[in-house]
């Protein structure tokens, strides 16, 4: 029991530390730390413009809520939500967020 | 060498003597959506054409330019790279061809690298890369007309410098500042000179790099156009998005059947007065009847479908070209993932009801290989345009028409109509047993970059019609053609007396007993049974083959097509021909597609059996089960 309690609070603490790019609400941003995701992938994305240490933007959410679109050095590009979550981010307006 | 000077925009060399070339083969690199195939156009127009290397799928187009002095240079247009990073099919490919170690291509003397210039940040890192090959570059700033538009600029002389590299601002769309590249041509050879490249720098460094060297060239990045994002708040609305993508996908098929009809309609025409001239100019006989019935009539039948196809491709042209697509493949994403496909797999299988060739090669924009491999093998249940001449004739001829709900459309649409379902279901109930079993793929990257909305170019999507027009006229001109001819043949042999066989005791009709027993359970005689054997050189030479068989035959060589099926086949048959269709693979286009693109026999031959499997199977229950309620 304790130590079910005791991993469920460590989940939740680290989910409050590590934010991905999933948790961003549309019209927020934050800059792009880690990709958790194969190497190939990640390379696809670094080509778009998926950085780490670039500003990232939720523009906007398509029709059902998924995928989302992001605004990243001057391009539109659509994720989908699973995607979204490996990719880990610093947001920009703490105080916004939840 | 002597200095560089800066004429508006560009960097001009001084010219060698008398204008002579100084490259044989050049090749145009450039990143995805950057304009290169519209740049391309401009310089080679007309002298062009489409080619694969030797064993590898990737598809590239060879062109020439002509200098003033009427010299030529060969022009290649590599596959749009991001880096040259040899994991990925196409950077494979351009990195092979850049090093000259692709066989079947000549080792390219210069590169024409196309940027984005609205994207410079981005696409510096690609050429950092192309230069550190150290072939003389090219390098073309293009898309300078959105640059300015936008309030963004850049300082060619600077960035020139520090490339080492000729640098211009362009515009492939207007012109603007292409005698960059002629200049290029002819001018001395600039090698680049040594400087500091981010080779095989991480991507921060590599765009850190860029920054840099576009700030030291005063680089300001134009805002996005405005009414992209007005746009998207339209075409990406959680309600509207899904409404406008429906209208939009309906108003495609209806603008190709109600346009596209009449076009039709006035063709046959214009081919059957044609047909009664030609008729009049041969000597009455049976090779009047052969040339007129089988062949003209053949081919004709099958060439009337020219403007819906044509119309079909000029409305995905312009889809694509103005940026809609990519939209359409993010809302389609969600329905596509329920059949475990992404909405990268909407592209292609739209184009499939076209033609599924171009469907399967536009299938490579699908990173995920699994996903690849199910949107291919689904991709020819779509109702592609060859599929059109049959359904229409045996519909004409064995469906009455008559009005139905109320006489909004009519028995014959709704037959139609059944047919598009049938196919689309079948595409979706393979998809999912795909997907679920040996195509199963945990990890589904959806990954669409959304380019700004433009104005689709007349030019480029006339020279794709033209591709695309080509290839359905010479297919009709040559495999119709040497299809109709060998059965010709078959139809006179063997000679008695030096006359020809009764059409019954012909080659062709030995051969039609010879499998007569296999389709005899769908309903089909031996004559429909030629037919479909024909057929799987591709689907619209059943048509033909029908007509010379019956060109030949006395006894029906009067009668028109429609007349004559009804004749070999009953009604039950003619459902079942028609299920038939909708189902078998019966194109060698596709299957050599298939074979190269997957560069296995594998999955051809799987496609193959199961699709016509399929089809021999619910051709049998269509005869069957109509036959109960309608004989």
């Amino acid at each position: 029991m304790v130590f079910n309690f005791m991993r469920a609070t460590a989940k939740q603490l680290n989910k409050k530390l590590n934010r991905t790019l999933c948790d961003l609400a549309v019209g927020e941003s934050g800059i792009l730390e880690t990709f958790d995701m194969p190497p190939s992938i990640a390379e696809h994305l670094m080509n778009l413009g998926f950085v780490p240490g670039l500003e990232v933007l939720v523009a906007r959410s398509g029709p059902g809520g998924n995928p989302r679109v992001y605004r990243v050095d001057g391009t539109e590009v659509a994720l989908r939500r699973d995607l979204s979550k490996c990719i880990a981010v610093r947001p920009l307006r703490e105080a916004e967020m939840r | 060498m002597s200095a560089p000077e800066s004429v508006q925009g560009t960097v001009l060399y001084p010219k060698t003597e008398e204008g002579k070339a100084v490259y044989k083969t050049v090749a145009v690199v450039g990143p995805p959506n950057a304009g290169k195939t519209t740049l391309f156009n401009r310089l080679t127009g007309l002298r062009q054409r489409v080619g694969n290397f030797p064993g590898v799928t990737v598809e590239h187009h060879t062109g020439s330019f002509r200098l003033d002095s009427g010299e030529e240079v060969s022009l290649i247009d590599l596959p749009g790279v991001y880096s040259l990073n040899p994991k990925s099919e196409d950077e494979k490919v351009t990195v092979d061809v850049l090093n000259g170690n692709m066989p079947g291509a000549e080792h390219p003397d210069a590169i024409i690298l196309v940027l984005d210039s609205n994207n410079l940040n981005r696409h510096l890192v690609l050429a950092g890369r192309v230069i550190a090959l150290g072939l003389p570059t090219l390098v073309l700033l293009n898309m300078a007309d959105e640059l300015h538009k936008q309030g963004g600029q850049v300082d060619v002389l600077p960035l020139a410098r520090q490339l080492g590299t000729p640098v211009a601002l362009v515009s492939a769309v207007t012109g603007e500042g292409i005698e960059a590249v002629a200049n290029f041509l002819v001018a001395t050879p600039q090698l680049p000179e040594p400087l500091e490249l981010p080779i095989f720098g991480d991507p921060r460094h590599c765009r850190e790099w860029a920054v840099r060297v576009g700030s030291h060239a005063a680089y300001r990045r134009g805002a996005t156009p405005e009414w992209t994002r007005r746009l998207d708040s339209i075409f990406l609305h959680k309600f509207w998005g899904g409404v406008i993508f429906l209208v939009v996908i309906v108003g495609v098929f209806q603008t190709i059947f109600s346009v596209g009809q009449p076009a039709s309609d006035l063709l046959q025409k214009w081919l059957d007065t044609a047909a009664v001239h030609l008729s009049n100019l041969l000597p009455t006989g049976i090779i009047n009847s052969l040339v007129v019935n089988g062949v003209w009539k053949g081919a004709g039948s099958v060439l009337v479908f020219l403007p819906q196809i044509l119309l079909l491709f000029l409305v995905i042209g312009i889809l694509e070209d103005s940026g809609y697509l990519a939209r359409a493949a993010v809302i389609s994403d969600k329905v596509m993932a329920k059949v475990g496909l992404n909405g990268k797999s909407f592209i292609p299988l739209l184009s499939a009801y076209g033609c599924a060739v171009p469907a399967i090669m536009a299938t490579r924009t699908i990173e995920n290989k699994r996903d690849r491999i199910a949107t291919i093998l689904i991709a020819p249940f779509m109702t592609c345009s060859a599929r059109l001449p049959v359904y229409t004739m045996v519909i004409a001829a064995f469906i009455p028409d008559r009005p139905v709900l109320g006489r909004i459309v009519g028995s014959r649409a709704v037959a139609m109509l059944s047919l598009y379902v049938l196919g689309f279901a079948m595409a979706v109930i393979t998809a999912k047993a795909l997907k679920s079993s040996v195509l199963r793929s945990r990890d589904v990257a959806f990954i669409m970059e959304l380019p700004p909305y433009r104005w689709p170019k007349w030019k480029s999507l006339g020279l794709r019609l033209m591709d695309r027009g080509k290839a359905f006229v010479f297919r009709a001109g040559t495999v119709i053609l040497g299809v109709s001819i060998v059965l010709w043949a078959l139809t006179y042999l063997p000679m008695h007396n030096g006359q020809p066989p009764q059409i019954a005791d012909s080659a062709i009709a030995k051969i039609g007993h010879f499998i007569e027993p296999t389709i005899r359970p769908l309903g089909f005689n031996w004559k429909i049974g030629v037919g479909l054997l024909s057929s799987f050189a591709a689907r619209e030479v059943i048509i033909a083959t029908m007509g010379t068989l019956h060109g030949v035959d006395p006894e029906s060589h009067a009668m028109d097509l429609q007349q004559a099926l009804k004749g070999d086949l009953s009604p039950a048959g003619a459902i079942a021909l028609l299920v038939f269709f909708a189902f078998a693979m019966q194109c060698m286009s596709t299957l050599a597609v298939v074979r190269r693109e997957t560069n296995s026999w594998k999955w051809p031959v799987v496609q193959f059996l199961y699709m016509t499997g399929v089809a021999y199977v619910a051709a049998f229950a269509a005869y069957r089960i109509t036959l109960l309620y309608w004989s």
